[in-house]
């Protein structure tokens, strides 16, 4: 390595470390969103209350109920007297789910006919709704194959098996995700300070009069934040599985190798909106805007397969897409060589577009 | 607020008595010990460099900042009480520069509640006063800096005043709108308006009634100017006639006991004597004498001028001249769009000499300096330093030139030791090459003790000295030099010239743009720009000559000189909107 880049990495490594405010971005956002996420975040459905409206009163109906009050999830059962009540329970969020059983219920399994109940679900929280709707479901069949043994078996006999993540532990698909927005969030807002605070503070003449020639100054630029990523990614790497109990199924050296051209490219990224920027506001609001895509498209928030099209198009070209799929595929998946490298060459593309439109920009912002 | 309330002397509009101010984290308090009395019908000067605590006093005078210690009356009341009567015009910040001129001017009437009736009247007078009557619809962003700075003036009198505070009016501004400004505000003058005009350059101090003198937050002298430049009187003296170099003799001179401070000026030596006899007898040179000026007198109360001989320049390597020029510009041009910003121009700077571009604001200086050291591509014409062709071989070419911006422009959050390796790693030092280099340095500018402080906490003597520290680490035969003093006190100007006169003695080429007269007459050629274009060249000497004929002057000043050739220019194109319009683009 030439002394003169040396220089520029070692310089950068000093304004990184000694800059008061560059310093409180490097630990505290992936303090914040460590405790966020894995505490606040949750994608199970517990204590909820449920209205139940039993126009049968029998022992059927009885024993349906009583099975739904000893379900963990479910910690109220609320009697509903009319489906008058039961629109308000609703309409106020008093309950998530009400039960509809019609008066013929107990007198159909006393004949042997298939007895259907009634869900209303509240919509507005359609994820909650979904899963409890589903925990409904399950109930419901069970209790049926209890109270008619001697029948044939219910059309949906299926069992359910979670492969990779078998009780479908909300932590285990957290932790492999969040670690991709911490890496993104640090390391993308660092890089975008990077050249405009030099615009800002009048050094970046200096920095453009000295012999360094450009590639020098965008890899000297571009290495501390690309540790910055690094780092705050080994550091989930050791906690997810030390202190929330996440399985690391996969090889710790294709899983760096995937973070490593991930940070390449997110670290181009970082420095397009830089180079595109004159203050440092514009550059801080610039990483936000590019962050929130960054994470929303991912498939971190909501599945990729829900998007439209369109959309669904334009996460061809987000970087955090790629490495999401790496990395809850080297956690849970024992992903194998062979699946990598689909993911990794477009993540090569991504940085080599960045890194050469940000380096020209760079030049020709000067003009 | 400790202690009684001043009473100021009749006629008085503001007082302060011993005002102390410290700030958290400063080595020296801001205000040690300040009084001052602003009197009605006169220009009070607040006279200092950069970091001298003229702003703290003008924000205490205006109520925005509360002394430690001391009294203060404005309007024979407490500060910011009575605001209604007092004028301020902050150094920066004081204009919303995406409004119009005439938003401006609007805004600030609705914040001192002009009466609607008055307002019509009141605007077209003071648009009419500061001649900006034809930008009223310009955006202020827009405007050049000499009518931002009287558009600002404009905003403090929309009520008329009698305490009018001006903090650093001519800053950034070129001469010829600093007169205007100056005549501007001695046109307001009358016997109920008291201002206080603060400034760092101390020839406006020469034209003030009475002037206070700060230095690091201590009053060194206060009362008429005349009384300070009358205490060198018969002192100063001029030399010419001396067969050796110019730099040669001046740094000579400096070096003796008895004298205490000199300068270049044209072909000849300016110098400030203990005794006035002190060169009695001596052959060699002529010796005549020479107007005293005040700053002969500031630099005589903070003890004297460097001694000549510069540490930096004797441990300085020999340049060795190559066979061009030092810097070529050939035909350089620079166009933004339809803007020509720089058209054509030429010129070359042998090795051992210092070339200055001088210009107004938004001339085309910048542009010019800028191509040269590789910042702006021209649009056409070409460019060499040291030999090395801008276009095809930009990186030797600077590698083989040291750069020094006008604001400090090093790392303000790296510590000094940082700040010194980071620029020799940069300029391709290596290993014992840089640590060799970084220590030279280190001792010359006497860095030693404050290698681990923060830069961007040093006091403004130190950091002028880093940065010219940083930009001669790698001894280049070349240096790019941005208004390189501009705001720093005599004393420090006189230490960083002392250092370029003994720079160019060992062959360094040095390129200069500057506002300062001063420093354009240690040149040894000038190209004054404007309008885009070379409207002069020559030696300094020469340039005076001519404007003594143009404008029929009696030995011109650098600064008369300046103004008589832009005015000449002006006049050749009469059929155009004055240069207002054009210093605007």
């Amino acid at each position: 390595m030439s002394g003169a880049l040396k220089a520029m990495i070692v310089k950068e490594f000093w304004e990184l470390l000694r800059d008061p405010k560059a310093r409180i971005t490097l630990v505290l956002p992936p303090l914040i969103q460590l405790l966020i996420f894995s505490f606040a975040v949750t994608l199970q459905v517990e204590n909820v209350a449920i209205g139940v409206l039993d126009r049968s009163s029998g022992t059927a109906s009885t024993e349906l109920i009583q099975r739904i009050a000893g379900a963990e999830t479910f910690d109220e059962v609320r009697r509903l007297g009319s489906a008058e009540e039961l629109r308000r329970a609703i309409d106020r969020q008093e309950v998530l789910a009400a039960l509809v059983i019609e008066q013929d219920f107990d007198s159909r399994i006393a004949r042997d006919e298939t007895a259907t109940v009634g869900v209303v679900l509240d919509g507005r929280r359609s994820n909650a709704a979904q899963i409890v709707g589903g925990y409904l479901t399950r109930i419901a069949a069970d209790t049926g194959l209890e109270l008619r043994p001697a029948s044939t078996p219910p059309p949906q006999n299926a069992i359910a098996i979670n492969w990779f993540n078998p009780n479908l532990e909300y932590i285990w698909f957290n932790m492999p995700s969040l670690l991709v927005v911490i890496v993104s969030v640090s390391c993308l807002s660092v890089t975008a300070q990077t050249v405009a605070r030099e615009r800002e503070m009048g050094t970046f003449d200096q920095l453009m009069v000295s012999p360094l020639t450009v590639p020098q100054i965008l890899i000297g630029k571009m290495v501390p934040p690309f540790f910055v990523g690094l780092f705050n990614g080994s550091v989930y790497l050791v906690v997810a599985p030390l202190v929330f109990g996440v399985p690391f199924t996969g090889s710790i050296p294709w899983f760096y190798v995937g973070l490593t051209i991930y940070l390449v490219s997110l670290v181009g990224l970082g420095m397009f909106v830089s180079a595109l920027s004159t203050t440092q506001q514009q550059a801080f609001l610039g990483s936000f805007v590019a962050t929130i895509p960054v994470i929303l498209l991912s498939g971190f928030a909501s599945p990729l397969e829900n998007m439209p099209d369109w959309l669904r198009a334009i996460t061809y070209i987000n970087p955090a897409r790629y490495f999401m799929e790496i990395s809850i595929g080297q956690f849970l998946k024992a992903m194998p060589a062979a699946d990598m490298l689909p993911l990794l060459w477009p993540l090569v593309v991504i940085g080599f577009v960045t890194i050469a439109v940000s380096g020209w920009l760079f030049r020709a912002r000067m003009e | 607020m400790p202690g009684d309330t001043p009473s100021p002397g009749s006629g008085a509009v503001a007082c302060v008595r011993d005002l102390v101010k410290n700030f958290k984290g400063a080595e020296k308090p801001a205000l040690d010990g300040v009084s001052l009395e602003i009197p009605t019908g006169r220009v009070t000067g607040l006279v200092g460099p950069d970091g001298a605590g003229k702003t703290t006093l003008i924000r205490i005078l205006a109520g925005l900042m509360a002394p430690d210690k001391g009294s203060v009356s404005v309007l024979g009341g407490a500060p910011g009480k009575d605001m209604e009567h007092v004028g301020y015009m902050p150094q920066r910040f004081g204009l919303y520069e995406d409004l119009t001129v005439q938003q401006n001017l609007d805004l600030y009437a609705d914040m001192r509640a002009l009466p609607a009736d008055e307002r019509e009247a009141t605007f077209s007078r003071l648009l009419e006063f500061t001649d900006l009557a034809r930008f009223r619809d310009r955006l202020a962003g827009a405007l050049s800096g000499g009518m931002k700075q009287k558009l600002g003036l404009a905003c403090a009198l929309v009520k008329t005043p009698r305490l009018l505070l001006l903090d650093e009016p001519g800053v950034g501004v070129d001469p010829i709108s600093r007169r205007e400004l100056w005549a501007m505000v001695q046109e307001l003058i009358t016997d109920g308006l008291g201002v206080l005009w603060s400034t760092a350059y101390l020839d406006e101090a020469e034209k003030c009634d009475s002037v206070y003198l700060l230095s690091e937050g201590e009053l060194l002298f206060s009362g008429d100017p005349a009384e300070l430049t009358c205490s060198v009187e018969d002192r100063v003296v001029r030399l010419t006639g001396f067969e050796k170099r110019r730099r040669k003799v001046l740094t000579q001179m400096l070096d003796r006991e008895g004298v205490i401070d000199g300068t270049i000026q044209g072909r000849s030596v300016r110098l400030l004597l203990k005794t006035p006899d002190e060169l009695k007898g001596e052959s060699g040179f002529e010796i005549a004498p020479a107007q005293p000026r005040f700053e002969d007198g500031f630099i005589e109360r903070l003890g004297g001028g460097p001694k000549g001989t510069s540490a930096l320049a004797e441990a300085y390597r020999n340049i060795e001249a190559g066979d061009g020029p030092a810097i070529e510009a050939k035909g350089l041009t620079r166009r933004f769009g339809d803007f020509t910003a720089a058209h054509d121009v030429s010129f070359s700077v042998p090795y051992g000499s210092i070339f200055g571009l001088l210009g107004p604001n938004g001339a085309g200086k910048s542009t010019t300096f800028k191509m040269l050291c590789g910042l702006l591509t021209p649009t056409e014409g070409s460019g060499a330093v040291a030999g090395h062709d801008l276009r095809s071989s930009g990186g030797r070419a600077r590698a083989a030139l040291g750069y020094m911006a006008q604001k400090f422009s090093l790392y303000g959050e790296l510590s000094v030791a940082q700040n010194l390796n980071f620029f020799a790693g940069a300029y391709g030092l290596e290993g014992r090459d840089a640590r060799h280099a970084v220590e030279r340095v280190t001792e010359i500018f006497e860095l030693g003790d404050r290698l681990k402080a923060t830069a961007g906490t040093l006091p403004l003597g130190f950091k002028q000295r880093l940065a010219l520290a940083a930009a001669v680490l790698h001894e280049p035969p070349v240096l790019f030099l941005d208004e390189p003093t501009s705001g720093v006190d005599p004393v420090t100007r006189r230490e960083f010239w002392m250092h370029i006169n003994g720079l160019v003695e060992k062959g360094v080429a040095v390129l200069v743009t500057t506002h300062f007269m001063e420093e354009a007459e240690y040149c040894d050629a000038i190209t004054l720009i404007y309008r885009s274009e070379q409207i002069a060249s020559g030696t300094p000497d020469e340039l005076k000559s001519q404007a003594a004929d143009m404008a029929d002057l009696d030995d011109p000043t650098m600064e008369d000189t300046f103004i008589a050739m832009i005015e000449a220019s002006d006049a050749q194109r009469p059929q155009e909107d004055g240069r207002a319009e054009s210093e605007a683009a």
